[in-house]
C-alpha cells in the first residue's frame, strides 16, 4: 500500500484541490454581478433620466397635460394616506394574530390549517385581493373607490406578512427567557407585555416595514378597486380649524398612488411623460429604499441590548 | 396517647411531602410512583444520571409542565403548613409559581436592568411603591451575595453581567418575592470553578431561611451542600436519605456504584 508522505506529493494535491476553491469564487461573483449589475443599470437609467425633473414644483403640481408642468403632488400625498390607513389596520390585526397563534392557540388540528393558510396567504397573486377588496370593500360594505379601500385592500395584502414577522420574532426569544417569566408567576399576557413583545419588537417593526415597502409599490390591487389615474385635487385635509379639528372625510375621497400615477405616464406616447414617469419612480424606489433601511437600522438598534 | 417532642414537631419539620406521584410526557411514563418528603429549611439533593428524571421532578413542583400540552400529573405533592396539594386541577399553578420559585440550569436574566430583574416578581405581585421596591431589591441582592458587586449600577443591563453574576442574579429574583421553597436545575452546570464556588457558597447560606431542592450532575456538590439526598433512576426514585449516609453508607448497590463512579 502506498502512502502519501512525500511533503510534495501532499502541497501537489492540496494545489489540486483548491483549484475549485478558485473556480467556484468566480462563478459566484459572475452570478452575483448578474443580479447587481442588473440593478444598478435600471437605477442609473432611471437616474439619468428623472433627476433633472425632481424639483421642488414637481412634488408641487398636480399631473397636467403638458409634461413640464406635471408633477406628483395627488400621487405621493395618496399613496401617504393609503400607506397609513394600511398601517394601521395591518398593524394591530397582525401582531395580535401573531401573538395569539404563538402564544394562546391551542396546539390542534384547526390551529394547524389556519397557520399553513396564513403562511401561504402569502403567496397570494396581489390581483386576487384586489378582487377581494372591490367585492368587499368597495361594493359590499360600500367604501366606494377611495382610500379606505384601497389602504384596506393592501393591509390584508401585507397582514401574513405582519403575522409570519410576529410570530417568527416571538418564536426566536429563548424558552428559557420565558419559562423564567413563568416561573416568577407571571400570567400569559404578563409574559407577553412585559417580556415577549419588548423582546421581539424589532423583528416585529423590521417586518412591519417589510411588508409596508411592498405595499407601497403595489398597483394591481389599487387599479383594481378603481384609482384614478389622472387627479387634479387632494382629499379633504384631516385636520380643520374648528371643533373636532380632525376630519375623517379623506377616508372616503378617490385618489391615486405613485405607481398608478407612473403607468399613467409611462402609458403616454410624448417622450416628456417617459422622464417624468422615470422620476416618478425614482422617488417610489428611494422611498422603498429609505423604509428598508429604517428596518435595518431599527433592528440594529434595538437588537444591541438582547443577546441570545 | 404518647405525645412525646418528636411526634409533636414531625408535621412542622416537612415542608413538603410528595406522596405516590407519577408523571406523564403523553403517554410516557417519566415519574414511577415517587414518595418522599422536603424538609423544612434543608437542602434537598436530586442526584442520577441523565435522564433519570430529576428535572421532570424539580419541575412538578411548580407546575412548569402545565405550559406545554399532553403533560399529566397524578398523585400528590402536599405543602405544608396548609395542607394543600399543589397538583390538583383546582390548584392554579400561577398561585404555587408565587409560593416556590425556581432558578434554572443557565442564567436567564431578562434584557432589562440588574433592578428591573429582580423587581420583577414584585411588580407580578402587584407592588408598584418605589420604596418597597428599592427595600425588597436590595434586601434580595444582599442575600444572593450580589449587593456589593452591583449596588451603584442596578440600572444596568443585566446582560453586562459576568456567567456567575447574572446567575446569583436570577437567584436574587427568585428570592426577592420570599418564597417558601427555590428550586434548583442544575445551577452550575453553565459556569466556571469559580463561579460555581460562589454560587454553592449561597445556597449554602440561604439553608436556614428558606427550603431548597436542587438538582445536580455533580456528586460532590450534593455532597457539599445538601442535608438530604435523593437518588433517582429511570423514573424511579431508589434512594432517600441523610446525605453523609448516602455518600458513606447507601443502602443499595446500585446508589453505591453510581455514587463511586462505577456506573452514569
Amino acid at each position: 500500500m502506498k502512502s502519501v508522505n512525500n511533503i510534495d506529493e501532499i502541497r501537489r494535491i492540496i494545489t489540486h484541490h483548491k483549484r475549485w476553491d478558485l473556480i467556484f469564487m468566480i462563478t459566484g461573483i459572475f452570478a452575483l454581478m448578474i443580479a447587481i449589475m442588473t440593478f444598478m443599470a435600471l437605477f442609473a437609467q432611471m437616474l439619468f433620466d428623472g433627476m433633472p425633473r425632481l424639483s421642488w414644483d414637481f412634488f408641487t403640481s398636480f399631473p397636467s397635460r403638458r409634461a413640464e408642468s406635471a408633477g406628483i403632488l395627488s400621487a405621493w400625498v395618496g399613496t401617504t394616506l393609503v400607506m397609513l390607513v394600511t398601517a394601521v389596520s395591518a398593524v394591530p390585526l397582525g401582531i395580535g394574530s401573531g401573538i395569539y397563534l404563538e402564544e394562546y392557540a391551542p396546539k390542534n388540528f384547526i390551529t394547524e390549517v389556519i397557520e399553513i393558510n396564513v403562511t401561504n396567504l402569502a403567496g397570494v397573486p396581489s390581483i386576487i385581493y384586489g378582487l377581494l377588496a372591490l367585492g368587499l370593500f368597495v361594493y359590499q360594505l360600500g367604501f366606494g373607490q377611495s382610500i379606505l379601500a384601497a389602504g384596506l385592500a393592501l393591509a390584508l395584502l401585507i397582514l401574513p406578512v405582519v403575522i409570519v414577522a410576529t410570530r417568527e420574532a416571538i418564536r426566536s426569544i429563548p424558552i428559557t427567557i420565558r419559562e423564567g417569566a413563568y416561573a416568577l408567576g407571571a400570567t400569559k399576557w404578563q409574559t407577553v407585555s412585559d417580556h415577549l413583545l419588548p423582546y421581539s419588537a424589532a423583528g416585529i417593526l423590521t417586518g412591519i416595514i417589510i411588508g409596508l415597502a411592498r405595499a407601497i409599490g403595489e398597483t394591481a390591487p389599487i387599479i383594481t378597486i378603481g384609482a384614478l389615474t389622472f387627479i387634479a385635487f387632494l382629499p379633504p385635509s384631516p385636520f380643520k380649524s374648528e371643533f373636532p379639528f380632525i376630519s375623517f372625510e379623506w377616508l372616503t375621497a378617490p385618489f391615486t398612488v405613485m405607481p398608478i400615477q407612473m403607468f399613467n405616464w409611462v402609458s403616454r406616447p410624448e417622450e416628456a411623460f417617459q422622464l417624468n414617469a422615470a422620476a416618478a419612480g425614482l422617488v417610489l424606489v428611494v422611498m422603498t429604499l429609505a423604509m428598508n433601511g429604517l428596518a435595518i437600522y431599527l433592528r440594529y438598534r434595538m437588537r444591541k441590548n438582547i443577546k441570545w | 396517647m404518647q405525645t412525646s417532642p418528636e411526634k409533636i414537631s414531625e408535621p412542622l419539620e416537612y415542608k413538603s411531602e410528595v406522596r405516590n406521584l407519577n408523571f406523564y410526557y403523553s403517554e410516557f411514563n417519566a415519574l414511577k410512583n415517587i414518595n418522599m418528603a422536603l424538609h423544612d429549611k434543608k437542602i434537598t439533593a436530586l442526584i442520577g444520571p441523565s435522564g433519570c428524571g430529576k428535572s421532570t421532578f424539580l419541575r412538578c413542583f411548580n407546575r412548569m409542565h402545565d405550559l406545554y400540552p399532553g403533560n399529566r400529573y397524578e398523585g400528590e405533592i402536599v405543602l405544608h403548613p396548609d395542607n394543600v396539594n399543589i397538583l390538583a386541577t383546582n390548584v392554579d399553578p400561577i398561585e404555587v409559581r408565587m409560593r416556590i420559585s425556581m432558578v434554572f440550569q443557565k442564567p436567564n436574566p431578562f434584557p432589562k436592568s440588574i433592578y428591573e430583574n429582580v423587581a420583577y416578581g414584585l411588580r407580578v405581585r402587584g407592588i408598584k411603591q418605589r420604596a418597597i421596591l428599592d427595600e425588597r431589591v436590595e434586601l434580595a441582592l444582599r442575600n444572593s451575595a450580589l449587593w456589593d458587586e452591583v449596588k451603584d449600577r442596578q440600572h444596568d443591563l443585566a446582560f453586562n453581567l459576568s456567567g456567575g453574576q447574572q446567575q446569583r442574579l436570577c437567584i436574587a429574583r427568585a428570592l426577592a418575592t420570599d418564597p417558601e421553597i427555590l428550586l434548583f436545575d442544575e445551577p452550575t452546570s453553565a459556569l466556571d470553578p469559580i463561579a460555581t464556588a460562589s454560587i454553592e457558597e449561597l445556597i449554602t447560606d440561604l439553608k436556614n431561611k428558606v427550603t431548597i431542592l436542587i438538582v445536580t450532575h455533580n456528586m460532590q456538590q450534593a455532597a457539599r451542600v445538601s442535608d438530604y439526598t435523593a437518588y433517582m433512576y429511570l423514573g424511579e426514585l431508589i434512594e432517600f436519605n441523610v446525605t453523609d449516609t448516602i455518600f458513606i453508607k447507601p443502602k443499595y448497590k446500585q446508589t453505591e456504584d453510581y455514587i463511586t463512579g462505577r456506573f452514569g
